[in-house]
């Protein structure tokens, strides 16, 4: 059985590629609608940071929906509720959005339990898959941060899911013990949501990175949105937080409260009770269609959603559960 | 007489039970979570907590309700990335790891990719791997906590995503596995199970109080044997149980679901 390799794993290649971006320090901010027209284009392999609700970049998800763009192929590295807006954009009436996904996880949002739609999606077979883990996927993009073509690991053998993916068992140079090769990933597009940046593109993360550090290197074109926007000054002065610098970054958003409905550690808790709604209103199609409309076609930005959502109140809400303000009352 | 318990508490509390102090944890949210915050509360203090998204050793002040959230490194010592985690794994540093699936298999595999046939048009698409199949490789000995029915424990799954000892004996190193990993015990509603020694293949080493080996076998979609002397699971502690409802889980977000 052949599995298909989505992404060139050519280090040669991106190198070519690396070699024109853009290295100037100059102003980045944009729109996220703007980002969206001029960096994601129909075709692209989109990488998406955080992990699962957690520190998303969910407006610039909603963009690419609004935008209706296609065939895309998607990382499926911890893909709860990413994954389940871009699906948004399959079965209904809008053409296919994601087209193939390197899949270590999708489908489901953790314990809250499986996505209706995603699953209608998958399961109707008109998205092509490939199987991964959340590591193999997060050493894909380590492999390209390092600008190599591959990477050595030790998961995935002996299992379906390496015989669904194009991984390839090697024999190591050194020990003759077995080990397995991932290619590398560089994604046309990567997408991450930081809590703050410079105009360049300096991005700051506060808590977990998951794998976002090697995905903003991996990537060709990298967008960034960002809780807040912040003076040159103010990375210059502790540039040991400075997480992703400005040479990766091709536009920065700022979309204060952007990881909603998810969680953004030490600024909002996630809103569990709006991620039961999709996930319910998801059994009907009919209604589901109608809620996709409203919540995401129907709006003209996120800020918008936000105010559907219940707006500042409810943000707040988030905010002090985030930092467990009303616990024991 | 005793406090009643239900089957949530009595497994979280037999999880918790096999954590041993001063080792290492690799969890998700639920009921792992929650057998490792009770044993941090009872015999296993310096049990060292890790969550795949990068929390490391959290003072967890609630369940978290994401393997990602902000829980996961309350009070931490370190916020890291999921690589960071992966490869102390990988180095061979994490003694324990939960898993779960929709199926698991009499060598401990477990499938929690799809249910049907046709992978390109599967009956039932499932999240796949996420960290799981990285975590059964690496971690030196692997958890299940699950309910025990016979569509759970089957002879044959739909999709091997999580290695268990995959063929049995001596697979697990064939395959270029890190040699000394593998299942270690399956906690369910009815009984322990362990691995057989030299087969691999599952046994029950503990029927929990009131369950007979014959309800076990019903529920088991595999042929499956006692290990002698068979043993029958102690209940949850009064102080166990105290812990469990008063500090562990006080919103009865995991216990309640029994």
């Amino acid at each position: 059985m052949t599995v298909p390799l989505y992404a060139d794993p050519s280090a040669n290649r991106a190198r070519e590629f690396f070699r024109t971006k853009p290295r100037a320090l100059v102003d980045k901010v944009a729109s996220v609608k703007d980002a969206v027209t001029n960096l994601v284009s129909d075709g692209d392999y989109l990488a998406v940071g955080g992990f699962g609700a957690d520190r998303l970049p969910s407006a610039i998800c909603h963009e690419i929906v609004r935008q209706n763009k296609q065939n895309l192929t998607l990382a499926g590295h911890t893909a709860t509720h990413d994954f389940q807006i871009l699906a948004a954009g399959n079965l209904t009436g809008r053409g296919k959005l994601i087209a193939r996904v390197d899949s270590a996880y999708i489908v489901g949002l953790e314990a809250r339990g499986l996505s209706p739609h995603a699953r209608r999606v998958m399961e109707s077979g008109e998205v092509e898959s490939t199987e991964w883990s959340n590591y193999s996927l997060a050493v894909r993009f380590k492999a390209a941060a390092m600008g190599l073509p591959f990477l050595p690991m030790r998961s995935m053998l002996g299992t379906d899911t390496l015989k669904r993916s194009p991984a390839k068992e090697i024999v190591c140079p050194f020990t003759g013990e077995k080990l397995l090769a991932v290619p590398a990933c560089y994604p046309d597009v990567g997408v991450i949501h930081v809590h703050e940046s410079d105009r360049y593109g300096n991005c700051r993360i506060r808590g977990t990175s998951v794998a976002d550090i090697d995905l903003a290197r991996a990537s060709k074109k990298l967008i960034v949105t960002c809780e807040r926007l912040i003076p040159s000054d103010e990375i210059r002065s502790d540039p040991t937080r400075t997480v992703v610098p400005f040479y990766c970054v091709d536009a920065v958003c700022e979309v204060p409260f952007g990881s909603y409905p998810g969680n953004m550690p030490y600024e909002y808790f996630s809103d569990e009770v709006h991620i039961r709604h999709w996930l319910e209103i998801e059994a009907d199609e009919a209604k589901y269609k109608k809620f996709i409309d409203t919540y995401i076609h129907g709006v003209r930005d996120f800020a918008e959603y936000l105010q559907l959502c219940g707006g500042l109140p409810r943000l707040q809400e988030l905010r002090q559960e985030e930092f467990l303000l009303n616990r024991g009352k | 007489m005793p406090d009643p318990y239900n089957p949530m508490e009595l497994m979280i509390c037999c999880a918790a039970r096999l954590l041993e102090n001063g080792r290492t944890v690799a969890v998700g949210t639920g009921a792992p979570c929650a057998a490792a915050m009770l044993a941090q509360r009872t015999t296993a203090p310096d049990l060292v907590v890790f969550f795949e998204s990068g929390g490391v050793g959290p003072l967890l002040p609630t369940m978290p309700i994401s393997v990602g959230d902000s829980r996961t490194f309350y009070r931490g010592i370190m916020a890291t990335s999921m690589a960071d985690v992966m490869e102390t794994c990988q180095r061979g540093m994490m003694d324990y790891t939960f898993l779960g699936g929709a199926q698991i298999d009499a060598f401990g595999n477990l499938n929690s990719t799809m249910i049907g046939k046709d992978y390109a048009r599967p009956k039932v698409r499932l999240p796949g791997s996420g960290g799981a199949n990285d975590l059964a490789s690496f971690c030196w000995r692997i958890l299940v906590v699950t309910n025990h029915d016979q569509r759970r424990f089957v002879e044959k799954l739909d999709f091997l995503t999580t290695p268990g000892y995959l063929t049995g004996p001596g697979a697990r190193e064939g395959a270029g596995l890190p040699p000394g990993t593998g299942p270690y015990r399956v906690i369910t509603d009815l009984a322990i199970m362990g691995y057989h020694e030299e087969t691999k293949r599952m046994e029950v080493l503990s029927l929990h109080p009131g369950i007979t080996m014959e309800q076990v076998q019903a529920h088991t979609g595999f042929a499956i044997s006692p290990k002698e002397p068979l043993l029958t699971t102690a209940p949850p502690s009064e102080k166990e149980l105290h812990i469990l409802r008063d500090e562990v889980d006080p919103f009865r977000y995991i216990i309640g679901r029994a």
